[in-house]
């Protein structure tokens, strides 16, 4: 009796790669609407969130310091589990929505951080002269600091966006039929792992690529009133 | 116009204005020198509330400034500034820097701010720059649309917070003729400045203030030709 290092029982076929590649299409626009919907509630939870970071009101500072502390504590995974699995006694959700959900919080919180840095990096200045002028701190905001504060968060909210793509393969967990779980799948039924895993971590780099790109582009075409 | 009454401000333990009395009446070109941490600056920010004093009243054409939000936006709408370091909003151009004031807060419609602007901008000299962006601009030229985005507004008093400080010498001349002009035409101003030319040649009052008290305070011929304080004439030695 000995052991085994394990065995070769297959050589690899990559060509499956170039056969079965439209196959996964449905499971690639499944991880784009994960991430973008999770993209999408994180940007608007996590504005709220920078705000309320940067209030001065204590009770509002305190909530959402609280907030972005365990969310960043904790790991991503764990979150969705609580959202999936824990939450099952008060209300059950189905695999997506929960995805989306927990997602979402859990991009807020990093997106309220981006927010908040690029607000308070807005000259002081600027404040002052609207508030000049005669705006109040709400219209100030809303015309003048903001749309600055936007500008600057863009690289920041695209990497976001692309971390938001490789965090949706969690959702795999969970059973939602995005690309990990598609290539898991495929990889066991057919005992091609290797491949089935190659072929979705292509579709992983086409989409991070180009929404790369898409960043890049949209950079320099807000640059244009920078020096 | 203004009268600024018993104004008392600290930075922490730093006590930069004490007992500042101060008024400012219509028509009238004050301006306020001193040395640096003298507190002019910190006294024209009182003035329209971008500091709090700890004590002391600000009275708007006779009445009381409530240090409430409506009412000191209302006041503000009044009372311009014009800062060191011009703080024009980069993301906007030149044009809809001006009319952001009057359409935004006034709620006066696109075309008439746009009138009213141009206007403003021939004013200043730089009417052909109206869809230019602020980064594309001289320093000279910057500040001359701050002041013309003031003057949108159509203000009583403008204050100027160092205007020319922060730009080179050659650009300082142009921004100091637009604030000369202003002056004939009669706009109240009151000013932060370390141009002694433009105190003597525009000023009714010259101002001195030193570690945040006013030191002196007349009219330019006296000032600059017979000073009584010694501290003022010393820095006016140190300048002249």
């Amino acid at each position: 009796m000995g052991y085994t290092l394990g065995g070769i029982y297959l050589s690899y076929d990559f060509s499956i790669i170039y056969e079965k590649f439209p196959i996964f299409i449905p499971a690639a626009i499944e991880t784009l609407k994960i991430s973008a919907a999770a993209i999408l509630v994180g940007v608007i939870f996590g504005l709220i969130i920078a705000f309320g970071r940067l209030s001065k009101i204590k009770i509002i500072y305190y909530i959402s310091t609280l907030y972005v502390t365990i969310i960043r504590g904790t790991p991503i995974i764990l979150q969705l589990f609580i959202v999936y699995f824990g939450l099952a006694n008060i209300v059950r959700l189905d695999p997506f929505p929960s995805a989306v959900i927990a997602f979402g919080a859990h991009n807020a919180a990093y997106i309220a951080e981006i927010f908040r840095g690029s607000i308070l990096s807005i000259d002081k200045g600027q404040m002052e002269a609207a508030r000049s002028i005669g705006m109040s701190n709400f219209l100030a905001m809303r015309r003048i600091v903001l749309p600055q504060a936007f500008k600057r968060a863009v690289p920041n909210l695209g990497n976001q966006f692309i971390i938001a793509i490789k965090d949706s393969s969690l959702a795999s967990t969970i059973a939602v039929g995005e690309l990990l779980l598609k290539a898991q799948q495929l990889g066991s039924s057919n005992f091609r792992f290797m491949e089935y895993l190659v072929l979705a971590g292509i579709y992983y780099l086409i989409i991070t690529g180009v929404l790369s790109i898409f960043v890049n582009k949209l950079e320099k075409r807000l640059a244009v009133s920078e020096r | 116009m203004i009268r600024v009454s018993s104004i008392n401000k600290s930075f922490g333990k730093n006590q930069v204005l004490h007992d500042i009395d101060l008024t400012v009446y219509e028509g009238e070109v004050v301006v306020i020198v001193g040395p640096s941490g003298s507190g002019k600056s910190t006294l024209l920010r009182c003035v329209n509330f971008l500091e709090t004093s700890e004590s002391g009243e600000i009275y708007f054409e006779e009445e009381l400034v409530v240090q409430k939000e409506n009412a000191i936006n209302k006041m503000r709408q009044n009372v311009g500034m014009v800062f060191q370091h011009f703080y024009l909003f980069p993301h906007m151009t030149v044009l809809e820097n001006i009319i952001e004031g009057p359409t935004q807060v006034k709620k006066i419609k696109k075309q008439e701010a746009v009138a009213f602007a141009e206007e403003l901008l021939k004013k200043v000299g730089l009417l052909d720059k109206k869809d230019f962006y602020p980064a594309m601009l001289s320093g000279g030229q910057q500040q001359r649309v701050a002041i013309a985005r003031s003057l949108a507004m159509r203000p009583k008093l403008i204050m100027f917070d160092e205007p020319t400080s922060a730009l080179d010498p050659e650009l300082v001349g142009d921004v100091l003729n637009v604030m000369k002009n202003l002056a004939k035409e009669g706009m109240t101003m009151l000013v932060v400045t370390h141009e002694m030319g433009f105190a003597k040649e525009v000023a009714d009052r010259v101002i001195f203030m030193d570690e945040g008290k006013i030191v002196e305070e007349g009219n330019p011929k006296s000032f600059f030709i017979n000073p009584e304080n010694p501290r003022v004439k010393d820095f006016l030695g140190c300048i002249i």
